[in-house]
Parts: C-alpha cells; sequence; structure tokens
C-alpha cells in the first residue's frame, strides 16, 4: 500500500505539488541518505546529493512509469548520482581512505579481537567492503531490495545479482578470517 | 550428490540473503525452506546470513540523518525552477496516480485512511497485544510488582517477518514472556522486553540466539 501511496504523490509532484515533494522527502530522505552515505562515506557530500537526488525526482516525476516501487527508482538515481561524485573524487582522498584500511588490517587480530567482540569485528568488515559489495549488501540487508529490484537499481543481470551478493558475503569471511574470526564458510 | 543436486545447492544457497531479508518469493521461500530443513551444513550458513543482516541493519541504524540543510536545499532549487506545465501524456500509471491525485479530498481522506489502516494493520495489531497484555494483568499492582517502566529490563529490538501473522506474533511473545516496549521505528523494529530487571550481556546474548531462531523473528539484536 506504501507503493500507491508513493505513486500517488509522484503523480502530484509531476503537477508541480511542493506539498507532496515535502511528503515524499520526509518519508524516504534517511534510506536515500544512509544508502548514499555508504557509497560515498562522507556526510557533507551525502547531504548534497540527497538534495539532487530529490530534485531529480521533482523535474521527472513526469516520467516516471511505475515500473518499479518510487523507492527503488530513487535509489537508482541516488546511486547514479553517488558513483559520478565517485569518479570525480580526488586520488588523493581515495589514497587517504585506503591508507585507514590498510592501517586497520594491519592491526594484530589477537587485539583487535580483544578490544571488540565479534558483531563489533563484523560491522568494521562491512564498512571495509569495497564501494560495488557494500552497495549490494547495503540494497539487500537494509533497504529489503529483491533480485529483481537490485537488478534494476544496478544495472545488471538477476543472475549476476545473485553471485555478486555471493563473492561480497566470501569477502566478508576473508576480511573476517583477516581479524581471527573464521566462519568456516566457503 | 549428483550433480542436479549441487546445482540446485548452489542456487538454494545464492538465495539464503534474500529469504533472510523475507524478500523472496513464496515459492522460492518454501524451497528455501525445504533446504534448510534436511541440509544441516545448508542451516548453519543460513546463521551466518541473518548474522550478517543483523549488523548490516545495526550498521546503516548507526549512520544518523541528514541535517535541515538538505530540505532546505532543495527547496530553494525547486523554487528557482521554472513553473511547470502539466503533462499532456502519462503512461498508464501515472494516469492511475493521477485519478486518485485528482480526487476530492474527502475522497482522497477516505482513500488514505484504507491505505493507512492497511499499512498500519501490523502495528495495530501488535498494539493490541500490547493493550491486551497490560489490560490481563488487573488495574492493581502491589509496590513490588515488576516494574512497567518502558526503560526498566533488559532489551532487544526485533523486526517481525513479514509473513508473521497476528496470531503467530502473539503466541511468539507469550510463549517466551515477552513484552513490545516501543515501536514501530524506522525498518519495522520493535524494542521488546526479555526481562524486567537487568541481564548480562552473556545472558542477553543466548537469548537472543534462542529466540532468532523463531520463524515469527526476521531480525533482532540486543540493545539498551
Amino acid at each position: 500500500m506504501q507503493t500507491t501511496s508513493d505513486e500517488v504523490l509522484i503523480a502530484r509532484i509531476a503537477g508541480g505539488d511542493r506539498l507532496a515533494m515535502q511528503v515524499l522527502f520526509a518519508r524516504h530522505q534517511v534510506r536515500v541518505y544512509r544508502f548514499v552515505l555508504r557509497l560515498v562515506r562522507n556526510e557533507a557530500t551525502a547531504e548534497d546529493l540527497i538534495s539532487e537526488v530529490f530534485l531529480d525526482v521533482w523535474r521527472q516525476a513526469g516520467k516516471f512509469e511505475g515500473r518499479s516501487a518510487v523507492s527503488t527508482w530513487m535509489l537508482g538515481i541516488a546511486r547514479f548520482k553517488a558513483l559520478s561524485v565517485l569518479r570525480k573524487r580526488p586520488e588523493e582522498e581515495l589514497d587517504e581512505e585506503t591508507a585507514e584500511q590498510i592501517e586497520d588490517q594491519a592491526d594484530d587480530p589477537e587485539v583487535a579481537l580483544a578490544k571488540k567482540d565479534k558483531a563489533a569485528v563484523l560491522r568494521q568488515c562491512l564498512s571495509k567492503l569495497s564501494a560495488e559489495h557494500r552497495e549490494i549488501v547495503d540494497l539487500v540487508y537494509y533497504h529489503e531490495k529483491s533480485v529483481e529490484e537490485v537488478a534494476g537499481i544496478v544495472g545488471i543481470p538477476e543472475a549476476t545479482v545473485k553471485t555478486r551478493m555471493f563473492y561480497a558475503r566470501k569477502k566478508l569471511s576473508e576480511l573476517l578470517k583477516e581479524q581471527g574470526i573464521d566462519r568456516g564458510w566457503p | 550428490m549428483t550433480t542436479n543436486n549441487k546445482e540446485a545447492h548452489s542456487d538454494i544457497e545464492e538465495l539464503l540473503p534474500w529469504h533472510a531479508a523475507g524478500t523472496l518469493s513464496r515459492r522460492d521461500s518454501q524451497r528455501v525452506d525445504e533446504a534448510l530443513a534436511s541440509d544441516p551444513e545448508l542451516a548453519r550458513r543460513y546463521a551466518l546470513v541473518r548474522e550478517e543482516l543483523g549488523e548490516t541493519i545495526l550498521l546503516n541504524e548507526s549512520l544518523g540523518a541528514p541535517s535541515g540543510r538538505a530540505m532546505k536545499k532543495l527547496f530553494a532549487k525547486i523554487d528557482a525552477e521554472p513553473a511547470r506545465k502539466p503533462a499532456l501524456s502519462l503512461n498508464l500509471g501515472a494516469r492511475i496516480a493521477e485519478f486518485f491525485a485528482s480526487l476530492t479530498p474527502r475522497t482522497l481522506a477516505w482513500s488514505a485512511s484504507a491505505a493507512a489502516i492497511a499499512i498500519l494493520l501490523q502495528a495495530g495489531l501488535i498494539a493490541g497485544i500490547v493493550i491486551k497484555d497490560h489490560g490481563t494483568g488487573g488495574g492493581y499492582e502491589t509496590a513490588s510488582a515488576p516494574s512497567t517502566d518502558p526503560g526498566v529490563g533488559a532489551f532487544t529490538i526485533i523486526r517481525f517477518a513479514p509473513q508473521a501473522s497476528s496470531d503467530d506474533i502473539t503466541r511468539f511473545l507469550e510463549a517466551n514472556k515477552l513484552q513490545i516496549a516501543s515501536g514501530p521505528a524506522a525498518g519495522g523494529l520493535y524494542k521488546v522486553r526479555v526481562s524486567m530487571t537487568g541481564l548480562p550481556k552473556a545472558d542477553l546474548a543466548r537469548i537472543v540466539k534462542k529466540l532468532q531462531e523463531n520463524k515469527v523473528v526476521g531480525f533482532i539484536a540486543t540493545t539498551e
């Protein structure tokens, strides 16, 4: 029922209804923000991006075809914008991010385990996944998107969605192993 | 194991994340359930998937929310946009949506009420469970009665499985002596009291582990 309600809002937005835009923004801003933030890893950039995403929704509402849920459509726009920012990001900024990860990985596994419980280490490893892997894990686990919906957002075949998720999980297990947690899989 | 069996097994294993998130079709969900019931190794791997699901939710929930700056910026841009002309041709979906949008406020209010009722059905039923729970306790309690202060005790956060009915949830809460303290919050999460007094972390973790085996539970984690 929420989908229908979103579609009504989109139809109203297409007609220039500012209030409908406010309702849609209030309903979806947090999830879109978190999705973008996990990709760009910068709060100010993520905030700038969500206003860009919703501006696109305002401009393109009349073209929305209703083939997917409104939330799926918006995550697709958000992803495109986030990737554009990542492509423009200066090399040194990316190097800094990589360096942080290398430092983290260099922690003695026993010390890391002593400091944090398994759940915290798991969350830390989830943060260390590549952007491609973080994205699919978040879409499936947090944004509750089906195989078909993920395929639509990311622009890949459904079979690739399944294998990408499989490899993201495999990479997660490898990162956990480096931190001293062997899950016995894969 | 034959080649066909291996392929089916791998196919099922790839579906585990969607099964845990509750986003599989009924047919696929049934296939996975059957495989899990007959394959202990697959069931062990499914437990890993549920762990990942829980921690991904916690990680995302810890990210906070955007400030009011984003909304101000958006509407400043919208205000600067040229005035909008009504669209001349709309596809079927948009026409249907437009039809609803064109209804009188009173009619729309009725439709919206019906939609809201459906959306809140599970939340309402759960609220009913909470009221019933408190209601059957009688109107008088001694000073030594268990605290009803929503902030006292040991808590978990739970998201119920989408397919769980109100009866399933009631039975689950009663059987495990649980009380819903608050919710639903974003993502359909409920704060559920598992004990009237605080518990050591290890005890709470054991309870969470036991509860997460129940099919009514989509996601569960400890909280304060």
